[in-house]
């Protein structure tokens, strides 16, 4: 059923979930890639393990989870461990294959934060905070980042560093991270409401597909720098009706996510 | 839960009522508002409703933490209001008229926050992670250090040793002795209790010490460490116990609008807390038809067998 319609939320998690093929243990951050996983064991990455900081290995969710400490991600799970096991082991261990992550500022590098718009010390507006993410960032094989852009989350400058992307571009970030021994490699993909965005060598992110009925500019226009653009441009495959289906009946059917 | 409170929990005390999404102390929370607590500073990962509603009624004057909102629904109005350059000033500050207390933020990660209980119950000057490298973070709390690796191999962030005053757990059962078990999410409870001085447990039911003994590997808090066990089934809604009730995800969804609005909240708590003697007068409140709507099904685990030595 090609055709059928759908919003931008819908497509930014379709295309998210399918990131996940062929991927096996998959750190679970607060937000939108709790869906987007979720969706991705039902469909492309059936064998994912789902890790939830809560203290979660292999989940099994029967429900969409509410939060990511809901009670379906402990039923049917592999392993419930403590928040310490869980954070040493499990993560700086180093057997996260893909940390998914949210954020309320990017950077060209794939620099996030959540911490504070403005000044830390006198903040216009107070965020969440780093949680797990400045972690995960470090000690996930790679990061996927999955977030709707515009010009106040696209930006020039980040307002306050909470996870490290690629810092300063791949020359740096690739120094820092093998003098300090980080398992990480960094952010490897950021999807958004508009298009599909991944690193090039400089370790600057890139457009490489553009959601059905997104122009360049409607990228350009909502982004805070001037984006480079994949010679090889593609559009991204619309939801099918299985996957729309799942979101709409299965996953998120009071819509909290896709409103 | 009175008494508990009255006896344990005083001013200027350091407070961590722990639980991640699971099994948070909000009976326990709202008595601190009843009896009246001040400058309390609150430690907790996610301080999420309960801090909110304990800073609303202007308990503490700090907060550690880590991640800060209303988990799955969005933001904590009565905190925002408390830290936001808007609405909020430091004593003194110039421009200070009208506007609420400044509260004062000591900002970690999950694990930063993780590391500290853990120093802090095993008796260590600090713990060592592998975070916090290229961010803001050691910049916007100096107390996050880089300290050298001593046998030469590299640097990594400490985080000194967190010791509350009081920790606060709610588990699904404990027995007269304080000895305590939880199933589901663990969060850093047992961590948390054992770097405290003092500990209160509350839980949802009281069973026999033989109850406990024949599954002793679901035990996190011996009563040896506990100073004050209280039973207050329901007393972790909205919030959520495995297998005895659901988070009632309604009242976080409520508690969206009544957050952003500061008259709203203090006639939440008014209505809530103040004017209520305990949780068995908020439970009535509730109604028996939203309490028996949270009932989970029965996914039971299946038994071990711990055999019988002689």
């Amino acid at each position: 059923m090609s055709g059928a319609a759908f919003s931008k939320s819908e497509m930014m998690i379709v295309a998210a979930a399918r990131e996940l093929a062929g991927q096996r243990v998959c750190f679970v951050g607060v937000g939108l890639p709790n869906i987007a996983v979720n969706l991705a064991q039902r469909t492309v990455a059936p064998e994912l393990e789902l890790v939830y900081e809560a203290g979660v290995f292999g989940a099994r969710p029967a429900r969409l989870p509410l939060s990511i400490g809901d009670p379906t991600i402990v039923t049917g799970a592999t392993a419930v461990t403590s928040m310490y096991e869980l954070f040493s082991f499990y993560l700086q261990g180093g057997l996260i294959d893909v940390g998914f992550l949210g954020a309320a500022q990017i950077d060209r590098f794939g620099n996030i934060n959540t911490t504070v718009i403005g000044d830390y010390a006198e903040p216009a507006t107070r965020l969440p905070g780093s949680g797990g993410a400045c972690e995960i960032a470090i000690n996930a094989r790679q990061v996927f980042v999955i977030m709707r852009q515009s010009q106040r989350s696209f930006v020039e400058q980040i307002d306050f560093r909470t996870s490290a992307g690629n810092l300063g571009g791949a020359e740096v970030s690739e120094r820092i991270r093998r003098e300090q021994g980080w398992i990480g490699r960094g952010p490897s993909v950021v999807v958004t409401d508009l298009a599909i965005w991944h690193f090039d060598e400089t370790g600057e992110m890139r457009v490489d597909s553009l959601h059905p009925g997104v122009t360049l500019d409607d990228v350009r226009a909502a982004t805070g720098w001037q984006p480079k653009v994949s010679e090889s441009l593609g559009t991204t495959s619309a939801p099918s009706a299985d996957e729309l289906s799942l979101i709409r009946e299965e996953l998120d059917p009071g819509g909290a996510y896709t409103r | 839960m009175r008494d508990a409170i009255a006896d344990l929990v005083r001013d200027g005390d350091t407070v961590a009522i722990e639980g991640f999404t699971h099994l948070i102390g909000f009976a326990a929370g709202h008595e601190i508002i009843r009896q009246g607590r001040r400058d309390l500073t609150l430690a907790r990962l996610t301080p999420d409703l309960i801090y909110d509603q304990m800073i609303a009624a202007g308990v503490a004057r700090k907060l550690i933490f880590s991640w800060l909102g209303n988990p799955g629904v969005g933001g904590l109005g009565a905190i925002r209001r408390r830290t936001e350059a808007a609405t909020s000033a430091r004593p003194g500050d110039p421009d200070a008229e009208g506007k609420l207390p400044r509260l004062e933020l000591e900002e970690y990660s999950h694990f930063g926050m993780v590391g500290r209980y853990t120093a802090g119950a095993a008796g260590l000057p600090f713990y060592p992670i592998r975070s916090y490298f290229e961010t803001d973070l050691p910049k916007a709390n100096p107390l996050i250090r880089e300290v050298q690796s001593p046998y030469g191999d590299g640097v990594v962030y400490a985080v000194p040793p967190l010791k509350p005053d009081v920790t606060i757990v709610h588990a699904q059962r404990a027995d007269a002795a304080g000895n305590t078990q939880v199933w589901g999410l663990l969060g850093c409870q047992k961590e948390a209790a054992f770097a405290a001085d003092r500990v209160i447990v509350v839980v949802e039911e009281l069973v026999d010490e033989a109850v406990v003994r024949a599954d002793p590997n679901r035990t996190i808090i011996p009563g040896l460490i506990v100073d004050a066990v209280v039973v207050e089934p329901f007393g972790a809604h909205p919030s959520y116990v495995q297998g005895a009730y659901d988070r009632d995800n309604q009242f976080y969804l409520d508690w969206d609008a009544i957050t952003r609005d500061e008259e709203a909240l203090q006639g939440w708590l008014r209505e809530w807390v103040y004017d209520l003697d305990g949780r068995a007068a908020y439970v009535e409140k509730l109604g028996a038809e939203r309490v028996a709507a949270l009932k989970p099904g029965s996914a039971p685990s299946g038994s071990v067998d711990y055999g019988r030595y002689q």
